[in-house]
């Protein structure tokens, strides 16, 4: 047993083919998990693997290497509609957590809070994995199949996230509920790219909910309703929320996950499209949309 | 972080190397191994604390390449090739750390100082970027570190002030009564040197693990020990209730003890002991708990109050039946009578759940053999019940039992109960060899005490006038599987539960019901701060029914010297409650108008104003509690001051030295203080009742009176004489004449002393009658809150906006110390009205188990009041527990003024706040 921590992607995929290793990057969930109980495996540490971190322009739009940790991606200068997913960011823990945890690693731990899904998934992110036979692609929220689930091989590593060019002028927002300010585990969060022509209707949305059902869900009902409407007027009904299924748990009951995600979704569509820089937004701070 | 460097680790290096603290150094981790484990372990960095193993509390940030990450999240192996900076390196170096070193010391930013390293760390990392930063840029820094006394304020303004920082000893001064001076114990705290309980252990000690039931209720039985520790690797001993040469039962209340060292066949609650294992610490580093051989066979279970004193429902212990441990009474007048005439009738059923202690500090110590006798090194508030537990569980003679308090990383109550103690003593004596142990965040959480859970049914009347004539109290206190302080709790709460205000009717009936959890214990305020919620609750509903301001109607009922309260005790002088509401009334008329005219203008979130008001018998409940202080001078002129008050960030330590210092008449800086050791420093009992101010107090008072009196009366000279102590002399300057006192012509006693005071002091009280009457306490503190709140009554979350907290402390002997605990109580109260909640096998982590963050607490305004107490030394009254009494009411009442719902269930969270509003409006 013994820990790795590889510089080429090559040295990695071997050394996971070859021996029964966990993956590490950030350690901000592992260790939690982990509890006092030994690690069972060697540890495959990827924060050195060259090209595996960093913020990357190319003709198909945004790569950011699967171990980009989260202060990284909260202080690179992003285009507006980056806004929601840098918002979350900045509300991952707390700047210790921000500083070790990566964009991966929150997507591959698969928590139904995952701060990072709901801004992914409306950005259209697609999650590159690299296996022995190369890599392949698919969107964030088909890669996480389910709570503590993903489509990750045994023999495969999350390279990158990659994220498609959005029309220009397209800006976004986050909103996290939760019940303190900081290292909090949300209760809902929602997430919203939004694009309005020049008379103000909204000609492009993406809205995706967080922690209202097993893996984030994107509301492609409630999407197409908002086109051509004005964005101080939208409304969202039951029947746009039908995809979710949110629990009753400790930090809330599941009627009350609905109300308030329908209210986040308003809340953050205002926030996009009042033009504002977004700063990090807190459970308790939230502020008339 | 910036770029990994790159190096190829595929070709295994079984050395990690890194700069630490700007030195070269090289381990050899295992795999998985923390980071904070290899600095606390192999590199013998104690600065870097471990709160929680988790990520949740911050208390081992360190930098790594100037980026704070949590070590206790950070493989060592990663820290290959970086630069790792801790507190007692940037203390030692960096001119940020030194100059925040000073800001947190002068404006008491550090009060157990568990959560100072990873604060200052933090910080720094802030100041290099932005040396004069934001209020909220302040706030985003530290966000990941939890502090569970401080309340934050004075940490943010220390951040703030830090650039500009004067020198220490100018903040001093003579430090007599009354003077802000900083802590006499906070250097330590502030570069990484302070000891606590995971600290103090030797090298070569052994590690101990406790077994404990996975099971709310649940028998067992043992495989065969003798083979398995035969058979398992340096494992030196298992222990069991086989084990115990004494009586294998404690308690804090001797008629109640009830609880064991480790249960007998069958465990009470989710996390009770079984079980130890001691061995080697390499072995006990990967130790798996299961696979110690213990069946478990889980067995029916009670674990609410309703459930315990159903029919047929399992009971807890014989000879308590239905569960029922003990109930407290008080009657005055005729309740029932009263308030069937009163005018107006006002009745609620509140709840409350569990609220865990949550210090930063886990429960930890080290214990060895020294020449026969053991040593027990341990975070605690109460050093000689220790000690008389131990005497028992032990069978050994005390004189042979050593306790040394380390210092205490919070307590609020829960480390007067024994934890890891009889373990560590049981350990060291069967081994010989020195042993240790540290609780992880979740056994911390599961077999430690707790706040009680309460049911409360209360009705109160008045007449038209404004009077209250009847108030009828009945609460049900789930105190789970042992007695701990649940005697206590049933009798403060009844004495408690009117608030300071007359009430000539008065009926309050408390019960402790047995259930299989945690044992519920001593939490700030034993069982007030719950009977307050119902009070004070009902009191606004009262007013607002009368039509009388709440204020008023609050003023129109405070008791008053002279007036009896509803134990028909009667001070002649000394109540305080009228002046701190008087204190309120500017704040309570301008922000009742700025939140009418917030109101007007917004739809969604709304404002609203409450208040509370509170107060809490210093001392034990018509029992005796003395202190014992004792002092003396060494030949070479050393004073030396025997402080047994067990500081656990309230700052006992400088306060009792104020006193001692202010009636020996020299200046706290010429006292050498000698703390907690049950060896050489008499007891001065537990820390709790908010008693060390007012006790010890009074004891270091007439010590240094003792000790002054006969240095003075050495020469003849008169009490106004002024002393002043040289090297191996003393100079008596008595008006005109001056005497000088060569103290190398005096023989020195066994201790080396040359002259020496010890004195006592109890609280004259007298005990109650079957009708709770009597003089439960000889001297209250009384309070009063205000807070506005903003509530978004579409999500439910309430924010609190500001506080402004009137404290009539008789005398502040340290006016910063004193919003220290206002403001660290505040937020605890915070915490219980808005997020916390422990329910056992679900919160027993802090990311599940929230309590308030930086960005939680709101400004804070302590407005200190001095009505003096005849009996407290120099007039002060105690104030630990009194601080968070009014919070999570006033909270309450200021939701209900903003939005108009009365929350009667605590924690009010988003949820249960939005649910209230929307049955109000009808859905909407």
């Amino acid at each position: 047993m013994a820990y790795f921590a590889p510089t080429t992607l090559n040295a990695a995929l071997a050394l996971i083919a070859s021996e029964p290793v966990s993956i590490i990057s950030g350690g901000t969930d592992v260790f939690p998990a982990q509890g006092q109980i030994p690690m069972q495996n060697g540890l495959l540490d990827v924060t050195r693997i060259d090209g595996l971190t960093g913020l990357h322009w190319g003709p198909e739009g945004l790569r950011i290497g699967a171990a980009t940790s989260w202060s990284a991606i909260a202080s690179a200068d992003l285009p507006d509609c980056f806004a929601g997913l840098q918002a979350a960011a900045r509300t991952v823990g707390s700047v210790q957590i921000q500083n070790a945890g990566t964009i991966a690693g929150n997507i591959c731990n698969a928590s139904p809070a995952a701060d990072g899904m709901p801004p992914l998934i409306t950005l259209g992110a697609e999650v590159e994995i690299t296996g022995p036979d190369g890599p392949r692609r698919m969107p964030v929220e088909t890669f996480v199949t389910g709570p503590r689930q993903t489509q990750l091989g045994a023999r495969e590593l999350v390279t990158a996230i990659l994220i498609p060019p959005l029309p220009a002028h397209c800006r976004a927002a986050f909103e996290k509920l939760g019940s303190r300010t900081y290292l909090v585990i949300s209760i809902t969060m929602v997430a919203v790219v939004i694009g309005c022509d020049a008379s103000g209707r909204i000609d492009f949305a993406r809205v995706a909910v967080g922690s209202c059902s097993p893996v984030a869900r994107r509301l492609i009902g409630l999407e197409a309703d908002l086109i051509g409407q004005m964005p101080q007027q939208v409304t969202v009904s039951p029947d746009h929320l039908a995809p979710l299924a949110p629990i009753t748990d400790i930090r809330a009951d599941s009627g009350y996950r609905l109300e308030a995600a329908a209210e986040q979704i308003v809340r953050a569509i205002h926030r996009a499209t009042h033009g504002a820089t977004q700063g990090p937004t807190h459970g308790a701070t939230l502020t008339d949309g | 972080m910036g770029q990994p460097l790159p190096m190829d680790k595929q070709v295994l290096n079984p050395m990690t190397e890194f700069l630490l603290n700007s030195q070269s150094v090289s381990v050899t981790p295992r795999v998985g191994e923390r980071l904070s484990q290899t600095l606390r372990e192999t590199l013998g960095q104690r600065d870097v604390k471990v709160g929680c193993d988790a990520g949740d509390c911050g208390a081992c940030t360190v930098l790594i390449d100037g980026a704070p990450v949590c070590a206790c999240l950070t493989p060592t192996h990663q820290a290959d090739g970086r630069n790792v900076e801790t507190l007692a390196g940037l203390a030692g170096h960096d001119p940020d750390a030194q100059r925040l070193a000073e800001s947190f010391q002068n404006h008491g930013a550090a009060q157990c100082g568990i959560c100072t390293p990873g604060m200052m760390v933090a910080a720094v990392a802030l100041l290099r970027q932005t040396p004069t930063p934001t209020d909220g840029q302040v706030k985003d820094a530290l966000g990941g570190v939890l502090c569970r006394c401080t309340g934050y304020r004075k940490i943010i303004d220390a951040v703030l002030a830090s650039h500009a920082q004067i020198a220490a000893e100018s903040a001093v001064g003579d430090g007599a009564v009354g003077a802000s001076i900083r802590r006499l114990d906070g250097a330590a705290k502030v570069n990484g040197t302070e000891m606590y309980g995971d600290d103090v252990a030797t090298g070569d000690a052994l590690v101990l693990r406790v077994i404990r039931s996975p099971f709310a209720h649940a028998g067992f039985t043992f495989g065969d020990l003798q083979q398995w520790q035969a058979q398992t690797d340096g494992i030196e001993a298992v222990l069991t209730c086989a084990d115990i040469p004494g009586k294998n039962l404690f308690g804090v209340i001797p008629d109640f003890a009830d609880q064991p060292v480790f249960a007998e066949g069958t465990a009470r609650f989710r996390g009770e002991a079984v079980a130890a294992v001691v061995g080697r610490a390499d072995v006990m580093q990967v130790f798996e708990v299961s696979t110690f051989p213990v069946d478990w066979t889980e067995l029916p279970s009670v674990e609410t109050v309703p459930h315990a004193t159903a029919p047929l429902a399992p009971q807890l212990h014989p000879g308590r039946d239905n569960n029922l441990m003990c109930s407290g009474f008080v009657q005055q007048g005729d309740a029932a009578q009263a308030l069937t005439e009163a005018d107006v009738c006002v009745e609620g059923r509140f709840q409350t759940g569990f609220v865990e202690h949550a210090y930063i500090e886990p429960e930890a110590g080290f214990a060895q053999i020294i020449d026969g006798r053991v040593e027990v090194h341990a975070c605690t508030q109460a050093p000689v019940m220790d000690l008389d537990a131990l005497e028992i569980i032990l069978g050994m003679d005390r004189k042979d039992i050593r306790i040394l308090p380390t210092e205490v990383g919070g307590g609020f109550g829960s480390k007067l109960d024994l934890s890891v103690q009889p373990y560590l003593a049981l350990a060291a004596l069967r081994t010989g060899k020195p042993v240790r142990i540290t609780y992880s965040r979740a056994e911390s959480m599961q077999s430690t005490t707790k706040r009680h859970p309460s049911n409360i049914h209360l009705k109160i009347g008045a007449n038209r006038d404004g009077r209250i004539q009847g108030f009828d109290f009945s609460g049900d206190f789930n105190t789970g599987a042992y007695a701990s302080w649940g005697p206590t709790v049933s009798n403060r709460v009844p004495v408690h539960a009117s608030g300071p205000y007359r009430i000539p009717n008065y009926r309050a009936v408390a019960r402790a019901i047995h259930t299989h959890n945690p044992p519920s214990g001593a939490f700030r305020g034993f069982g007030v701060p719950q009977a307050a919620i119902a009070q004070e609750s009902l009191f606004d509903e009262l007013a607002d029914k009368l039509g009388i301001d709440r204020l008023q109607f609050r003023l129109l009922n405070a008791l008053e010297d002279n007036i009896p309260t509803v134990c028909g005790q009667m001070f002649e002088q000394g109540v305080g409650i009228k002046a701190c509401l008087n204190a309120l009334q500017p704040d309570w008329e301008v922000e009742r108008a700025a939140a009418a005219a917030f109101n007007a203008t917004n739809k969604t979130h709304k404002r609203g104003v409450g208040i509370a008001g509170g107060w809490y018998g210093c001392g034990n409940t018509s029992l005796p509690n003395p202190s014992t202080i004792k002092s003396g001078v060494r030949p070479d002129g050393t004073v030396v001051l025997h402080q047994g008050a067990m500081d656990i960030g309230q700052g006992a330590n400088t306060v009792i030295t104020q006193i001692f210092a202010t009636a020996l008449g020299i200046p706290v800086l010429q006292i050498q203080r000698i703390g907690a050791d049950t060896d050489v420093t008499p007891d001065a009992g537990k820390t709790s009742a908010s008693r060390q101010t007012y006790v010890s107090g009074n004891a270091a008072r007439l010590s240094g009176l003792a000790l002054r009196a006969a240095i003075l009366k050495r020469v003849n000279a008169s009490d106004g004489a002024k002393l002043t102590f040289g090297t191996g002399a003393i100079r008596v300057i008595d008006g005109a004449s001056e005497h000088r006192i060569d103290l190398s012509s005096l023989s020195p006693d066994s201790e080396d002393y040359v002259f020496r005071a010890q004195e006592s002091y109890d609280p004259p009280t007298k005990p109650l009658d079957a009708n709770g009457q009597g003089s439960p306490y000889a001297q209250f503190g009384y309070c009063a809150q205000l807070v506005v709140v903003e509530v978004d009554s579409l999500l439910g979350t309430v924010t609190p906006i500001r506080f402004v907290a009137a404290h009539d402390v008789g005398k502040a002997i340290n006016p910063m110390l004193v919003e220290g605990q206002v403001e660290g109580g505040i937020a605890q109260g915070l915490g219980m009205a808005l997020m916390e909640e422990y329910i056992p096998g679900r919160t027993e982590n802090l990311h599940d188990y929230l309590i308030p963050t930086i960005g939680d607490v709101p400004p804070i305004e302590t407005l200190i009041i001095e009505v003096p107490d005849a009996h407290g030394p120099y007039g002060a009254k105690g104030l630990g527990e009194h601080v968070l009494i009014p919070t999570a009411p006033a909270i309450l009442n200021a939701i209900k003024d903003a939005v108009g719902v009365r929350l009667t269930q605590v924690p009010a969270t988003p949820a249960r706040v939005r649910a209230a509003i929307k049955d109000l409006t009808d859905g909407n």
